[in-house]
């Protein structure tokens, strides 16, 4: 059943009673600087609530479902969080309020940017950058500053990217110039020491790894890989969308990580709000703090804090404000809840889940690079495709199907037919175990009755979308005649 | 805390993995291992951690104060039915909705958050959000470059400031050179010399504000229009304040081919500056230039019209180095809102709260004015926001400073980026602002000129 578009709603007039008819706006303004028309729809109030809560009605969320899409984290969202956030003394706070009447929330990115730095074992962080591709971008243009400044920023032009890496990375790197060099795992899933020894070099800038890797599969050799881009003179960038299976176990800061970036949005429970706003706090090592965008949060000897603007070396700033100050505000009270030993137990549970699915899935879909993992891992569906002709994709519709959301299919791009499972912690057995079991159903019933899976999804609303239509005859936007689409 | 976990649940799951601890499972080779505890503190129960978090929100009293703040955040007046609609669970805790058969209800709203954008700017297309302001700035900037092949950009004084330090901040990535446009003595931007500027074709884009950040009505005229397009320059448009949308020319009527800005104003609340919500709208030839995601409508395999994401091939998941931005998390919940909130405004709303917004400006102006001592700096009309000249004597710091002993913030003081302007405060009125906080104001500056001369040496 499809929902009327809210521009096809209503009737021109039909105000809700928000403001006072006020004067006319040519008393103020000449009437050529003036819009003609203000083409919008006047709907009732009711039956704006009624429009959006259908919308919602029809949105699988974590609320409503279990989410193991894999490298997002989708964990629960404590609703302590939002009523936090939602304080007038946050919410209301203006952002060129002065230091001193605005001490609380200057203490909250204080507090938090301490938090961070000691779980991941960093000097500081930035709270400025707004999210995880944003954070990766400000790294590597402080990496280029601090290049710069050493006089290398013309020799160091290369950014060294393993295949399962997240497809942000070579993205970032290309923003500020860098040529990518893409590198290959090995048939362990990791990076080896002797492919990096191979690469390195006087051009090197920065190695970008994430760790776990996108397999769930902890880089054994960081500490060695690290000594061997630093042999070269590059840094070494943490992306930090795994976090979640190491916080309070491990550091990328203890393996020799330079730079890094969080999602606070992933890791720290901060809702993912259908694709943002994130939160992506950048961390550094000691020599390249001076680099850190600005402003940044200090606090005085007599305990009060400023937002510092200016910095000989700093990058700039990254945003119109300082920060998605309510993120932290989420972010910080999630750390506060769970306390170090708390969020230790997070990381644990996570692997926990997440290979307690994969004992499960393995008997049923073979789990490449047989071995436990970490909070996420990878199966095959390419045998099962062979030998029925369905796919990732449709075991991934087949589960809508059955009340899940899907895995991230097809990466990393290194396995094929792949489904990433990431469970996180906040889930609880009989979950897990229902979910196994409608897995287990749908490639039991690919292997007797294919067309059963390939024709998935049939209980959702709309069916799979024609996504050539959509790139070749795109309709980005509602019109009032159709017929002058491009 | 938010773990399901019994002892039993986990010992009957180890054996199911077939190992023998928690700890076993993360364990990582000995020289990477954690040395020593966290420096967090241990965890609170909730009834303590409200207590707690409470008491920082408590210690933020600029909230209580009558405000004149503006610069780029503006306090709007948010019907509740806004909130209630977009903090339900199902948008609050969905991903990008990748999986389009079960995300239709998001996807949709998105599809109607684009054509938002695209109503109130006047261009063709527009994406599903960016980060802020700033970076649609920044962003919009590169999508010039990739369609011209230029390398610098020129870009108008008269840009908000912090907008133009993170397009400053881009470029260094991108080696681009930035240029600027000065300001005339009405607040405006200085067009006169853009001909010859753009005469040698090495400018990607000119970029202009308006409101610009004096909330100077600020629009390039035919003849600097004309210059734009006979150079193939593209001419980006800034709106750092959606709200004037409601009743002010579009961007495209002025020349704009691109339009980014931020949309703060409609729902989203001030939060200590973000999460914001950044907009990009363009004409159709930029499509496949725009960064972030764009929601389309097609057909589903049983002849439905559908929802879905589309045009990936610019992004980042497909493209890796060769994406036309990094941009993977946008700003989805903050477009939401703004989205409801228009939806429930409407046309009639938008146009009486922007209409509100000039009413209130011009009285706050009017009445200052008629203090002596205060005058505007410039003539040009404004939409929600006015430079104000105070007296030389007492300068905008210290007139500011006396406004906060009186539980007021009066503005923002300009010599921090306009050292031309050291007497000069940015005031801000909106719908909010009541002719009794314009009395407290206008009570308070009388108060401060006849104490200031009285007493020169009066302790600020």
């Amino acid at each position: 059943m499809s929902e009327k578009l809210i521009f096809e709603m209503g009737r021109p007039g039909r105000a809700n009673g928000y403001f006072p008819n006020g004067r006319m706006a040519d008393e103020f303004v000449p009437q050529a600087a003036l819009r003609d028309t203000l083409p919008l729809p006047d709907n009732s109030e009711l039956d704006v609530v009624r429009h959006f809560t259908r919308l919602s009605q029809k949105t699988f969320a974590i609320d409503t479902g279990f989410y193991p899409l894999g490298s997002c984290t989708m964990k629960y969202n404590p609703r302590i969080n939002e009523a936090m956030a939602a304080q007038p003394g946050f919410k209301d706070l203006h952002p060129f309020a002065p230091d001193h009447l605005a001490q609380g929330a200057l203490q909250v990115m204080y507090e938090l940017e301490r938090a961070l730095s000691s779980i991941f074992g960093m000097a500081a962080f930035s709270l400025n950058p707004a999210a995880g591709a944003h954070a990766e971008l400000t790294a590597l243009l402080i990496a280029k500053a601090y290049f710069e400044k050493k006089g290398e920023g013309k020799q160091r032009t290369t950014v060294i990217v393993p295949d399962t890496a997240h497809g942000t990375n070579p993205a970032s790197a290309a923003m500020v110039g860098y040529k990518v060099l893409s590198l290959k795992s090995d048939d362990r899933g990791r990076v080896s020491l002797d492919a990096i020894k191979a690469v390195v070099g006087a051009d090197t800038a920065v190695c970008m790894m994430t760790n776990p890797n996108t397999l769930g599969l902890f880089e054994d050799q960081i500490d060695a890989i690290a000594a061997a881009v630093h042999a070269a003179g590059g840094l070494m960038y943490y992306d930090g969308a795994n976090a979640n299976a190491l916080m309070g176990n491990a550091r990328p800061g203890d393996m020799g990580f330079d730079l890094m970036h969080l999602n606070l949005h992933k890791t720290f429970s901060i809702p993912h709000g259908g694709g943002g706003a994130g939160h992506g706090p950048v961390g550094v090592a000691a020599p390249l703090v001076p680099f850190l965008p600005v402003p940044v949060v200090t606090r005085d000897a007599g305990g009060a804090y400023h937002l510092q603007h200016d910095g000989e070396d700093a990058i700039g700033t990254m945003r119109s404000f300082w920060s998605n100050f309510a993120h932290a505000v989420r972010a910080l009270t999630y750390i506060y809840a769970n306390g170090g030993d708390g969020l230790t137990r997070v990381s644990k549970l996570a692997v926990l889940n997440a290979n307690y699915v994969r004992a499960l899935v393995k008997e049923f879909l073979p789990t490449p690079y047989d071995e436990a993992c970490r909070h996420e891992f990878v199966a095959s569906a390419a045998d099962l495709k062979r030998e029925t002709g369905v796919k990732a994709l449709d075991i991934a519709k087949a589960l809508l199907d059955r009340g899940y959301h899907a895995p991230t299919i097809y990466f990393p791009l290194l396995v094929p037919e792949c489904l990433m499972i990431e469970p996180t912690e906040t889930e609880s057995k009989e979950t897990l175990d229902g979910f196994v079991a409608a897995l287990r159903e749908i490639v039991e019933t690919a292997r007797e009755n294919p067309q059963a899976i390939l024709d998935a999804p049939v209980t959702t609303i709309v069916g799979r979308i024609d996504e050539t239509r959509a790139a070749r005859q795109p309709d980005l936007r509602w019109v009032p005649d159709r017929e002058s689409l491009v | 805390m938010y773990s399901p976990h019994t002892d039993s649940d986990i010992e009957a799951m180890l054996a199911v993995i077939g190992s023998p601890s928690l700890e076993d499972l993360v364990r990582v080779p000995d020289a990477v291992a954690l040395r020593g505890p966290l420096e967090v503190p241990p965890g609170l129960p909730e009834i303590e951690l409200g207590a707690k978090i409470a008491g920082y929100a408590k210690r933020n009293a600029a909230v209580g104060y009558t405000s004149f703040l503006g610069a780029g955040a503006y306090r709007h007046y948010c019907p509740p039915v806004v909130m209630s609609l977009a903090m339900r669970g199902e948008f609050l805790t969905a991903y990008t909705p990748y999986q389009a058969e079960v995300s239709q209800g998001y996807l949709q709203a998105i599809y109607e958050w684009q054509t938002y954008v695209c109503l109130l700017t006047g261009l063709d297309i527009a994406n599903a959000s960016v980060y802020d302001g700033a970076t649609a700035l920044a962003e919009g900037a590169i999508m010039a470059v990739n369609a011209t092949g230029r390398r610098a950009v020129l870009v108008s004084s008269a840009v908000h400031p912090n907008y133009r330090a993170v397009l400053r901040t881009y470029a260094r990535g991108l080696d681009l050179d930035v240029e600027e446009l000065p300001v005339d003595a009405n607040g405006a931007t200085d067009f006169s010399n853009l001909e010859a500027r753009l005469a040698d074709k090495r400018f990607a884009a000119v970029i202009v504000q308006s409101p610009n950040f004096f909330g100077c009505i600020n629009t390039p005229g035919e003849a600097a229009r004309a210059a734009v397009r006979s150079t193939g320059t593209v001419s980006i448009g800034v709106v750092a304040e959606a709200m004037s949308l409601g009743v002010l020319a579009t961007p495209a009527s002025w020349g704009a081919q691109i339009a980014v800005g931020e949309a703060q104003s409609f729902g989203n609340p001030l939060a200590y500056g973000g999460p914001y919500v950044g907009f990009i709208a363009a004409t159709k030839d930029h499509m496949r230039r725009i960064p972030g995601r764009l929601v389309g409508r097609s057909l589903d395999n049983r002849g439905n019209e559908a929802f879905t994401l589309t045009l990936q091939a610019r992004e980042q998941h497909i493209r890796r180095e060769k994406a036309t931005s990094n941009i993977c998390t946008n700003q989805a919940h903050c477009a939401l809102v703004a989205t409801i909130y228009l939806a429930a405004v409407g046309e009639t709303g938008l146009r009486r709260a922007a209409v509100l917004n000039l009413e209130r400006t011009n009285a706050l102006a009017e009445r200052v004015c008629a203090i002596d001592g205060y005058s505007r700096a410039f003539s040009t009309p404004v939409f929600n926001e006015v430079v104000i000249r105070v007296p030389a004597a007492l300068g905008a710091g210290r007139v500011l400073a006396e406004l906060e002993r009186r539980s007021i913030l009066g503005g923002v003081a300009l010599d921090r980026w306009y050292p031309d302007l050291g007497d000069c405060i940015l005031m801000n009125a909106t719908e909010l602002t009541t002719p009794e906080d314009i009395d407290v104001l206008c009570a308070a500056l009388r108060d401060i000129v006849s104490v200031a001369t009285e007493s020169p040496a009066v302790h600020v």
